[in-house]
């Protein structure tokens, strides 16, 4: 096989039909520019919500009451007095693959400022809370195991809280704000995280001594859960596992007895989001691919009319002594140059595309390096396989009709 | 007598239409030596078609045994008769069969860009050779929509010649041609003759016939007629004799 001269030959042919090459790689065009920027654009996406998961703390391991029953009755976790401040010391003590541990209580009402209010939650919690939610203070400072013990009268607030308390900008910090009739003083506001990917106000908090809230505003003795952060993401699996165990051993459950708590971690908020990116990348790539497998077809389409009219040409080629082969490889090295070029411009197509999204809409895009790849792998087979059957048509044309063919 | 280039014994083929069997050749023998310019006339339907696309290498007899420089032809297969053609056989036929959008040159290097052992710079020196030696020496470059049909004819020719062929056909050549330019081709191939090539020219057209060595004549699939031509007239009287077009 003489290949540099059947590609010359076939680079001759698209030559003198420059029109019809360029609107037949059009498809190709479109359909892999498309490809890469949709996968792009998917991944993109995921990648952002990936990062703000990261931002929420991404090695968060929370533990819930739950699983309680009663005479056969399921109760609200809720409802449930199950967690105590000693597991949350046992889970601190023990703990190997914990970084931080927390308490976590809540109570929700009006937070009053002079004349100005807001309704909000605040939030019983230990000092490690701020490094288990990735929290930083701004202004002042957090309060200190001093203040934990003493169930002293102080909090951090977030920037929505200051701004609605204080709305003339004054400074928050060592102010008194009232909550449910208990007086708060501010020794702290954090820094804004703004809105996280469910649409909730990252920054409509108030943190206070987790003492506090349970003797001075809830008046009760179990914590509603208990926050805490594994050594690192990869660790959480370990954690769950050695939480667990300490749980279990807490509240004294046999073998046979199932957990009356729930641990639960954002790994798993992150898988179900990632599932969701996957199933919704995977969906645009699906669209994006239809385009171009009409855009092989259109391949074939051309390539077959192609063989039609220059039925003579191929007599012709087929006289001078051209084999079946040689005229299959003539047709398949043109259908595999049309796709191939059509690849090529269509990724850089679809780069400049994304490049366009997010320098001038500001997307997540994220170009991917395998989706490049797949680019060329699927359009070089699209190239033989919808070129295969036009060439071995021309193949398999008999010279003497071929020739005779008008 | 020169050496044999080809040798047919014998040959019929036969051709299948619905349910009748037409026969198309219904036994032909000739031998053709070197040098030899023969024409193989006939009115249509006479099988004269059939006998070229066989001697071509384009088709195969249904018996009978072809030997092409001493090769049998009959039972190779496709691609053995491809390459065949490429090495052996130069083909010029009646529409000249160029390339659309394609140079002179482009179109004489054809037959040798499917020939793996021409390297490109030979191809294109051969290429340069036949055009010259057809007298469009100075027309390499002329795209085929650019040339008369004369000129296209002539690159026909080159084409046919740039592979060192055993065998030209020509298949009716000067059909598509005025008269002085039929004339014009027909001294060519008095000149291909004269530097010893071997020509077969298939026509139906009996005034060609006093130009070639040797007369074959077919009707209804048998030879009628096969004579050696002892007074070959010269094509380039015949052209000086024939009023001058005023262009």
């Amino acid at each position: 096989m003489n290949w540099t001269n059947l590609f010359k030959i076939s680079l001759k042919a698209l030559a003198n039909n420059k029109m019809r090459a360029v609107l037949t790689m059009l498809g190709i065009i479109i359909g892999i520019a498309s490809v890469i920027t949709m996968i792009a654009l998917g991944q993109g996406s995921k990648q952002s919500i990936q990062d703000e998961i990261k931002g929420m703390g991404s090695n968060i391991i929370m533990i819930f009451p739950g699983g309680e029953r009663r005479a056969g009755v399921r109760l609200d976790p809720s409802e449930m007095q199950t967690l105590k401040l000693e597991n949350y010391e046992a889970l601190r003590e023990e703990s190997i693959f914990l970084s931080a541990v927390s308490p976590y209580v809540t109570s929700s009402g009006q937070l009053v400022s002079g004349n100005n209010n807001y309704p909000s939650t605040v939030t019983g919690a230990g000092i490690d809370y701020l490094r288990i939610r990735q929290l930083n203070v701004e202004d002042g400072e957090m309060f200190t195991e001093t203040d934990i013990q003493m169930s002293a009268k102080v909090c951090v607030i977030g920037k929505t809280i200051a701004d609605n308390l204080f709305p003339d900008g004054s400074d928050p910090i060592g102010r008194t704000i009232r909550f449910n009739q208990v007086p708060f003083r501010v020794v702290g506001v954090l820094e804004s995280k703004g809105y996280n990917s469910m649409g909730m106000d990252q920054d409509d908090i108030v943190i206070a001594p987790y003492t506090t809230v349970m003797k001075r505003l809830l008046s009760q003795t179990y914590l509603q859960g208990i926050f805490s952060s594994a050594l690192s993401e990869e660790m959480t699996d370990y954690a769950i596992d050695e939480i667990t165990g300490i749980m279990r051993q807490e509240h004294g459950l046999g073998a046979d007895e199932a957990d009356d708590f729930d641990v639960r971690s954002q790994q798993e908020l992150s898988e179900m989001l990632n599932t969701t990116m996957n199933l919704l990348t995977t969906l645009l790539a699906c669209i994006a691919g239809i385009s171009l497998i009409v855009g092989g077809i259109g391949i074939m389409n051309i390539m077959y009319v192609s063989v039609t009219e220059r039925t003579k040409e191929i007599g012709l080629r087929m006289s001078v002594g051209a084999r079946g082969i040689d005229v299959l490889t003539q047709f398949l090295i043109e259908a595999v140059l049309i796709s191939f070029t059509g690849g090529v411009i269509g990724v850089i197509l679809g780069c400049s595309a994304c490049m366009a999204v997010k320098y001038l809409a500001d997307w997540p895009v994220s170009i991917q390096t395998w989706s490049i790849v797949l680019s060329f792998v699927v359009c070089t087979v699209t190239g033989v396989f919808f070129g295969w059957y036009p060439a071995r048509k021309a193949a398999n044309l008999d010279p003497i009709d071929a020739l005779r063919y008008e | 007598m020169n050496e044999c280039v080809i040798k047919i014994d014998n040959i019929k083929r036969d051709f299948i239409v619905g349910d009748e069997t037409v026969h198309a050749l219904r036994g032909v023998s000739f031998d053709i030596h070197k040098g030899e310019f023969v024409t193989i006339m006939g009115a249509s339907g006479s099988g004269k078609s059939t006998l070229l696309n066989i001697l071509g290498c384009l088709d195969t007899p249904t018996s009978g045994e072809y030997l092409l420089g001493g090769i049998p032809v009959r039972t190779m297969g496709k691609n053995q008769r491809a390459i065949l053609r490429n090495r052996k056989i130069g083909f010029v036929f009646q529409n000249y069969n160029l390339l659309a959008k394609s140079t002179a040159i482009e179109n004489v290097e054809l037959p040798l860009m499917y020939n793996p052992k021409v390297s490109s710079s030979e191809r294109r020196r051969r290429a340069i050779e036949a055009l010259e030696s057809v007298g469009l020496g100075d027309r390499l470059m002329h795209k085929s929509n650019q040339m008369s049909g004369g000129q296209m004819q002539r690159v026909a020719i080159a084409r046919a010649l740039v592979n060192n062929p055993a065998v030209i056909l020509a298949d009716e050549a000067t059909g598509n041609l005025d008269s002085r330019t039929s004339f014009d081709i027909l001294v060519l191939f008095q000149k291909l003759h004269a530097e010893g090539r071997t020509i077969i020219f298939v026509t139906h057209n009996p005034e060609i016939s006093g130009y070639s060595s040797r007369n074959i004549r077919l009707r209804d699939g048998h030879i009628i007629e096969d004579r050696i031509n002892d007074n070959i007239l010269s094509a380039e009287a015949t052209l000086a004799s024939l009023p001058k077009s005023d262009d």
